[in-house]
């Protein structure tokens, strides 16, 4: 169990340490840092001058040590837009960000299980074949085209749901949430939709497959041979079974929720990262941009170790010390 | 003989495609009494387990029992509705599969298998189940059962696997057992264990079995009766010596003929020419008259029935005139 999660964490310092090293090579190299603070009536004096105080002329490996030491202690500088520490706006957005891709990824979670298991239990049903043609327009449809379509329909059609916005949030610290005010929950609702769909439908058809692969086993046959219930065997011995490989897809696809809720922000004019990150490229903002690469990449790398952790619970046969299989 | 623990009339299975109706079983019948071992041979794709699928209620669409009546000690079973027959199934019919190494659940610990199977069947709480898995573990022949019982699946070699599957089949004493083919996935020197465990825990508990092999040496040692079956029938029954060493059966005498011995050195084996029929092309009369040397007429348009001869059911036309063909 050790040695596993070392090594798991040994991995994911690597990745990281790769994904800071792109990151601060846009930082420092994707433009002129000095020129975007400075303005363009700046003497060539008060140039070098910057440029000596923020340390751009000492050696390479030193100026990335420093930009490491930094964004361990969470500072990755200061926006050239906005005069504010990057760390603090993407503590600002966080909350809004975080909110919607949990709720998203819960929901879809949730209906995806229930619906794949339905799906496979019934796989000549009516209801099930019928779920089963409708999820391929879920895969299918681009998310943008969703979330317009649930705006023209709830806000301009029906006019039951705000079309943009997070509506009224309460603060708890930093944190905030809009789960406990009624326009915050009426507001999550579109986005939440809009962001989970295709993921629902992902896990369904995923959650189904696997069931439908996993009933055919010998263990399964096996396990109506010795007379157990039909309940049992389909939620205990089959299920665990189709788990392994759905964890680690929600998994993978619980980071791309987090850091690609851009369209979607977009779409409702959401107040969290990805929107932040729009703006920021439509005004060469590099700082916050290689903020945002290194919290992506610490979101997928924290999801993936989690998912590594869970594999360990789920299959027996990762455990036993020092035989843990290569993979 | 008692009493038959199983008894099989005249099953017909059939199995429904888009094409056409296959017959995969046509006219089976056999008895099994209390500790007795009756082995089942021939080629795959005999209906050998189609068999005994059929008998524990695991036919699975698109097949289905479709005539003849199965009856444990002396109540039929295969039209009770699928509660039911659950209900029996573990617990007086039982299964060991061919493959120890896929028959058992690799999320599960074995004792979780063992006392959820016996907690279905018996009304034991947590702690008797778990002292019943552990004597069952012991009569299969696993050391330190008490340690072994909280071991993974994969931490078993296949031989002891194959133990724990025969363990969790007694977890409710059933009275009649199908081995499909319990060692073909073994290595050599442990299959012999495993069917003199087989063989002594039928005798013990007087349990009926029904063993499917191909591995005619295994029959030997085993089985009190055989059967052997071809091309979805019963082609000969009898005595496992008489069948094993005075074959009557044209396909039987090839079959025989098929086994290596060390005594009688000869340069090659009997080879029955061609190979079975598909079930969609199934030859009118008996089916195995294209392969049959001794084939005449009739084979081509008759199908035979069972006939007793001796001890023994031979479906051959040779022996409806049996001292005219001698």
């Amino acid at each position: 169990m050790l040695a596993y999660l070392l090594r798991s964490l040994t991995q994911a310092t690597l990745v990281m340490l790769a994904v800071a090293f792109i990151a601060f090579s846009m930082f420092r190299y994707v433009g002129d840092p000095v020129a975007s603070i400075v303005g363009q009536d700046a003497t060539l004096k008060d140039r070098q001058e910057l440029a000596d105080s923020l340390g751009l002329n000492d050696p390479f490996p030193l100026q990335f040590a420093r930009f490491l030491g930094n964004a361990v202690q969470g500072d990755f500088g200061i926006s050239y837009r906005q005069g504010r520490p990057v760390a603090d706006l993407l503590i600002e957005r966080l909350p809004a960000t975080i909110e919607l891709a949990l709720l998203s990824a819960l929901v879809a979670l949730c209906l995806g299980l229930v619906l794949g298991i339905y799906a496979a239990l019934n796989r000549k049903g009516v209801i099930a074949n019928i779920v089963m043609s409708l999820s391929l327009i879920g895969v299918s449809l681009p998310t943008f085209l969703i979330g317009i379509g649930l705006i023209f329909l709830f806000s301009v059609y029906l006019r039951w749901l705000p079309s943009f916005g997070r509506g009224d949030v309460v603060a708890f610290g930093w944190w905030t949430t809009g789960l406990l005010t009624d326009s915050g929950r009426k507001s999550l609702i579109m986005p939440v939709i809009t962001l989970g769909f295709f993921q629902l439908t992902l896990i369904m058809r995923l959650v189904r497959a696997e069931m439908l692969e996993v009933m055919r086993t010998e263990y399964i046959k096996f396990a109506r041979a010795r007379g157990l219930s039909d309940g049992s065997v389909h939620f205990r011995h089959a299920l665990r079974n189709a788990m392994v490989p759905v964890i680690t897809i929600t998994g993978l696809q619980l980071g791309s929720i987090i850091a690609f809720a851009i369209v979607t922000e977009t779409v409702f004019n959401w107040p969290g990262l990805g929107a932040l990150f729009v703006r920021s490229v439509e005004v060469v903002d590099i700082p916050v941009m290689a903020a945002y690469l290194m919290f992506v990449g610490l979101v997928f790398v924290v999801v993936n170790l989690i998912v590594d952790m869970l594999y360990f619970l789920v299959d027996p046969r990762l455990r036993g010390g020092a035989t843990v299989p290569a993979r | 003989m008692s009493d038959p623990v199983i008894s099989v009339r005249n099953l017909q299975v059939e199995f429904v495609t888009r094409r056409a109706t296959l017959r995969a079983i046509d006219g089976v019948s056999f008895d099994i009494a209390r500790g007795e071992v009756l082995g089942v041979v021939g080629e795959s794709g005999a209906g050998k387990s189609v068999t005994g699928a059929a008998i524990i209620g695991l036919i699975e669409p698109p097949g289905r029992i479709s005539g003849g009546e199965i009856l444990l000690n002396g109540r039929r079973i295969d039209n009770l509705p699928p509660e039911e027959m659950r209900k029996i199934r573990g617990r007086k019919v039982a299964m060991i599969f061919q493959d120890p190494l896929t028959s058992l659940n690799p999320l599960f610990r074995v004792g979780e298998q063992l006392v959820e199977t016996i907690r279905t069947h018996l009304p034991m709480n947590e702690r008797q189940a778990r002292d019943r898995a552990i004597d069952l573990l012991t009569e299969v022949g696993i050391p330190a059962p008490e340690k072994r019982i909280d071991g993974y699946p994969h931490e078993f070699s296949g031989g002891m696997r194959q133990r724990v599957v025969i363990a969790l089949a007694l977890c409710a004493e059933p009275d009649f057992i199908v081995a499909d083919e319990p060692t073909t996935a073994l290595d050599v020197s442990v299959q012999a264990q495993i069917i003199s465990l087989i063989k002594k825990l039928g005798r013990e508990r007087g349990m009926a079995v029904m063993l499917v092999t191909h591995d005619m040496g295994v029959i030997a040692e085993t089985a009190d009766r055989v059967a052997v079956m071809y091309a979805g029938r019963v082609a000969e029954i009898g005595p496992v010596r008489d069948v094993v060493q005075r074959p009557m059966h044209p396909y039987a005498k090839g079959l025989m003929g098929a086994i290596p011995t060390l005594e009688a050195a000869t340069d090659r084996l009997v080879q029955i020419p061609g190979s079975m029929p598909r079930l969609s092309s199934i030859p009118r009369g008996c089916a195995f008259n294209p392969r049959c040397g001794e084939a005449f007429a009739r084979c081509c348009v008759d199908q035979p029935a069972p006939l007793p001869v001796g001890g023994r059911h031979v479906a051959c036309h040779l022996y409806e005139t049996l001292e005219a063909v001698r």
